[in-house]
């Protein structure tokens, strides 16, 4: 059994992340971590006459753009984004010839996709698996709140979706490459929030509950790990986090948000900070894995968090429940 | 994960930024100050012709400021005002037109039937229903209130 207390898999072949690429829109090339973002699009609607024609254009260069780095053909694709059914994946996959399987974890689709693509090459039934997650910024408005042109004021607690995508390939161990060393899927955390503009607040019980699930079952402590990574908790859903790992006696000193990292939040007006799933797969395969790969970054754990709400059940007064996916990474 | 709903919720509070008030009503006010202050000019220079009437020139106003209005939220001005506004476009009637105008581009991809024909009311759509509910309420009770007067 590979399976180590609640739910830690341990993946004893060690898969390798053969090759990335990211690809972002202009505000993020505008960011921190702008001189990491080699590919980027000034324009944010990359030619396409629609959003989500956009969106979907920004998963097929980032998927392009990994197979050109790499020697290997993936002959499995799992991909997801935030448009309902996925579509930017899926239109995206039409121009490959791939066995597709989209997912839907929202923000934490970057985690779910890459796990399921170290399992499939870990059990031995993929020799290459392509991982890739996107969101627009403008795509994502138009569903999830106003029309772009809409004069409205965001609260200081919104975040800001993302315009990028991000590819990994994963392929049976190889030397000199990132390799994925234990996943862990989430539980549905729900702890009664129904702000729509407080994402981080619902989905940092999410995080915390699998980053502390994952310390207890495999005996690890934050201070063996470089960083910890979440997803798009923003700048509160991070406080919430530190304060309930906190509770829980963890004293997490090395924790860092993708969506903190992404934006500066002091002159580029992003709320909270960045959000949706291609902030986290941006900076995973924009920034982590380069640094993995140089052993800049020895050991992280990247958990990916995702607000699993829709505007209909929003609307009927529900709240949101949350999910974050771990993965352990290590370096070269 | 042990705790409480309850417990969160006061933990949530606790972490939640303020919006600044303040600055925001201040802002609004001068914004929506500004606004109103341009309509009288407009409202002035409609009056300078002979042939218009002070209720036309209201009217003339009100269609010039939607006109100022929709062209604003098609060049990309209007909600960038807005961020820092708030209240103070929203309120006057500049606020209403932007309301319309902005789905109606944002829904054109979906075609002129169903995208913009459908969607440019899907803001304004409950104001004009509301709006004309709370009318047709408040002149039952006008009337009401006449009728026990006699």
């Amino acid at each position: 059994m590979n399976r180590q207390g609640a739910g830690v898999l341990r993946l004893k072949s060690r898969p390798s992340v053969v090759a990335w690429h990211a690809h972002v829109g202009r505000k993020e090339k505008q960011g921190p971590l702008g001189s990491w973002f080699r590919y980027y699009s000034e324009d944010t609607t990359l030619g396409e006459s629609s959003w989500e024609l956009a969106e979907s254009r920004l998963q097929q260069l980032a998927f392009e753009g990994a197979t050109a780095a790499c020697t290997l053909q993936p002959d499995t694709l799992l991909g997801g984004d935030l448009q309902n059914q996925c579509t930017a994946g899926a239109y995206a996959a039409r121009r490959t010839a791939l066995p597709y399987v989209g997912l839907y974890g929202a923000c934490s689709t970057m985690a779910e996709s890459l796990a399921l693509a170290s399992l499939l090459v870990d059990g031995g039934y993929s020799g290459c698996a392509a991982a890739v997650t996107s969101s627009h910024f403008c795509s994502a408005e138009r569903q999830f709140r106003f029309p772009l042109e809409y004069g409205s004021q965001r609260p200081p607690q919104s975040q800001w979706t993302v315009t990028g995508a991000g590819c990994a390939l994963v392929a049976p161990h190889r030397e000199g490459r990132p390799y994925v060393e234990q996943v862990m899927f989430g539980r549905i955390i729900d702890l009664g929030i129904t702000d729509i503009n407080n994402m981080g607040a619902a989905m940092a019980p999410a995080a915390a509950d699998t980053i502390m699930n994952f310390f207890k079952d495999t005996g690890s402590s934050p201070g063996d790990y470089d960083a910890v990574y979440t997803g798009d908790l923003g700048e509160i859903g991070s406080r919430l986090l530190l304060r309930l790992l906190e509770r829980a006696g963890y004293n997490l000193t090395n924790h860092q948000d993708c969506g903190l990292m992404i934006y500066d939040r002091a002159t580029q007006r992003v709320g909270s900070g960045g959000s949706g799933c291609g902030c986290s797969a941006s900076v995973l395969c924009g920034h982590l894995l380069p640094r993995l790969c140089s052993g800049e970054l020895g050991n992280i754990l990247f958990v990916a968090t995702g607000a699993l709400m829709s505007t209909t059940l929003f609307q009927q007064g529900e709240s949101i429940p949350g999910v974050a996916h771990l993965l352990n990474i290590r370096g070269c | 994960m042990e705790l409480s709903k309850e417990e969160y919720k006061v933990l949530v509070s606790k972490t939640m930024p303020h919006s600044k008030v303040l600055r925001d009503c201040a802002m609004a006010f001068l914004v929506g100050g500004i606004i109103c202050a341009v309509g009288e000019g407009i409202g002035e220079l409609w009056s300078l012709l002979p042939t218009v009437t002070p209720g036309k020139a209201a009217t003339l106003t009100s269609a010039s400021l939607i006109l100022l209005s929709g062209l604003l939220t098609g060049f990309g001005v209007y909600d960038r005002i807005s961020r820092v506004a708030g209240a103070g476009t929203l309120v006057p009637i500049t606020g209403f037109a932007n309301a319309v105008v902005s789905p109606a581009l944002e829904f054109k991809s979906e075609g002129f039937v169903l995208g913009t024909g459908a969607k440019m009311f899907i803001i304004a759509g409950p104001v004009i229903v509301y709006g004309t509910a709370a009318s047709v309420l408040a002149g039952i009770v006008y009337g009401l209130a006449k009728a026990v007067s006699l």
